[in-house]
């Protein structure tokens, strides 16, 4: 089941299978993701999507009992090879959690924080203060904070926390932001926000989203991947796959119609 | 439609004895510490002067102060702290966050719990073998305070795994994610926000420590030693035990002065315990998550 898109990738997966001990997460998944556009993943809980998601930077491994087998590729290079050093994978490779957690310091600190860890030399304030604005400015925050950005993060709401979870990961210009859920915490205008950003970030990164809103992985993504039981059932223009669904049982499920 | 029936009246009832029930067992707790303080400074408290704080005794204790005593007290308490705090937040740091959940990490924690069980009499047999005889330190500050340390050890590295688990794991997710190692994820964000139970756990360590009586009895404590003493291979006079010898060992002992003694004690661990109090306040009131 490949991708349509004939453009570079971002990310590119063949055989990979996963297993937490005994049990099968992943089965034989082939997928090309684009480079530079949004992709969102759907499908009923725990058909895999967020293991495939948390496969991709590598930090299923911190469970100790997970088990894969097949390749992931991001921007071309094996990320599973002997030899890749996990630091820089999740450095390329950030990650937005469902639940914004955005860490208990300033909001300027959580902006600075993986810069800090992936930079060995001292930066000048001004750079400081313009790697903060940069990365605030590019998700939408930066008129609501400027201000305020001694202050806690944890004091902000729930949608600006969430904007700053994307922010703190651009400093360190990843080639690819991954999404587990990221609205599902917020209310209806925050979603909008935060998709309206998303949308704002296309083209600079590629953009791999889980969602279990049918209408945001309608409205705000370019392909569209939909998984079933640890496999991918298809995976095409997020157009063709709401108004076309090749496969029946994409059809069912975006109409509702699953289990 | 709305008046009550009688079995409103009677889960009334229930309610009502029920309440006054625990009520009063909860003041009753109160009762001692209440009395004890009472009696504590109505007879000890007259004693209470510069002199007796800073003085030496004399007469065989009869006369002078305690400050021989209230020294070796304090020293006592340094030193088990610096012995036993680095080791124990060390410990509590890998247990909490580096140890894999297996067998081995499941015998060092029951061995923990286990060492916070030993009667303290026992752990001062274990400082007069190990400290005093085997090391050859002699009963000395440093047998004494080694053995206080390790009595102490499982307050410290409890309290210190306890309040590093409290830091939610969203937060090591996060830092993990963004490609920080443990150490780092440790350093800047979770000791951080550990740091008001560690240092609840360290001032409740200082508290027992002061108080204990029998880890020092064989390690290092003396009956009467008028001398301050010169290094940590000295013998020292304790509060604690001082509290013992001026209760039931000397004839002829103004009744003031235990009174005295142990209202310095209790004072100690008192002022101890409100600071600890008072910075919790202090650090809650900055944290929000």
């Amino acid at each position: 089941m490949g991708g349509t898109s004939t453009r570079a990738l971002a990310i590119a997966t063949q055989k990979l299978n996963l297993w937490y001990g005994t049990f099968q997460a992943l089965f034989d998944i082939d997928l090309n993701i684009g480079q530079g556009i949004i992709t969102s993943m759907i499908g009923p809980s725990g058909c895999g999507k967020s293991t495939f998601l948390r496969s991709v930077n590598r930090i299923n491994e911190r469970l100790g009992y997970v088990r894969i087998t097949g390749s992931v590729d991001v921007m071309g290079e094996d990320i599973y090879q002997q030899g890749v050093e996990l630091v820089q994978v999740r450095k390329q490779v950030g990650m937005v959690f469902q639940r914004p957690n955005p860490l208990p310091i300033s909001i300027r600190d959580n902006v600075l924080f993986s810069h800090r860890l992936h930079t060995s030399d001292k930066c000048s304030k001004a750079r400081l203060d313009e790697i903060v604005e940069d990365a605030l400015q590019q998700v939408l925050l930066w008129d609501v904070v400027k201000d305020k950005l001694q202050h806690k993060a944890t004091s902000l709401s729930l949608e600006q926390q969430q904007k700053l979870c994307i922010a703190r990961l651009l400093p360190v210009k990843p080639a690819v932001l991954l999404m587990d859920e990221p609205c599902s915490a917020l209310d209806p205008k925050g979603t909008e926000a935060v998709e309206e950003l998303i949308w704002e970030l296309r083209g600079k990164y590629s953009i791999l989203i889980v969602t279990h809103n049918m209408a945001q992985a309608r409205r705000a993504s370019d392909e569209c991947v939909f998984m079933l039981m640890g496999k991918v059932i298809e995976h095409t223009d997020t157009g063709d796959m709401f108004v076309t669904p090749r496969n029946q049982e994409t059809a069912d499920y975006i109409e509702g119609r699953y289990g | 439609m709305f008046s009550a029936t009688s079995l409103n009246r009677k889960n009334d009832r229930n309610e009502t004895a029920v309440r006054w029930l625990l009520g009063g067992m909860t003041g009753l707790l109160v009762l001692p510490v209440v009395v004890i303080l009472s009696v504590l400074v109505y007879k000890g408290g007259p004693v209470i002067s510069f002199e007796f704080l800073f003085t030496t005794p004399t007469k065989g204790m009869t006369a002078g102060g305690i400050f021989p005593a209230l020294l070796g007290t304090v020293l006592l308490v340094i030193c088990a702290l610096l012995a036993s705090v680095p080791f124990g937040i060390a410990a509590a740091i890998y247990l909490s966050e580096y140890a894999p959940d297996n067998w081995l990490t499941r015998v060092i924690n029951l061995a923990i719990i286990n060492l916070a069980g030993v009667p303290s009499i026992v752990h001062a047999l274990f400082g007069l073998g190990a400290f005093v005889v085997f090391f050859r330190f002699g009963t000395s500050i440093l047998a004494a305070s080694l053995t206080l340390a390790i009595m102490t050890l499982p307050v410290v590295i409890v309290a210190t795994r306890e309040s590093l688990q409290s830091v939610p794991h969203a937060f090591r997710e996060a830092c993990w994610n963004m490609g920080a190692t443990r150490w780092q994820t440790i350093r800047r964000i979770i000791l951080p926000n550990a740091v008001t139970g560690i240092l609840t756990g360290v001032i409740l360590e200082v508290c027992r420590t002061a108080g204990e009586t029998a880890p020092i009895l064989f390690t290092g404590a003396a009956f009467f030693l008028p001398l301050l003493p010169q290094s940590v291979f000295d013998q020292t006079m304790a509060l604690s035990l001082h509290l013992f010898v001026v209760s039931t060992q000397v004839p002829n002992m103004p009744e003031g002065v235990p009174y005295g003694v142990a209202l310095v004690l209790i004072a100690m661990v008192l002022i101890m315990n409100s600071l600890s109090i008072a910075l919790r306040m202090y650090l809650r009131g900055r944290k929000k998550w």
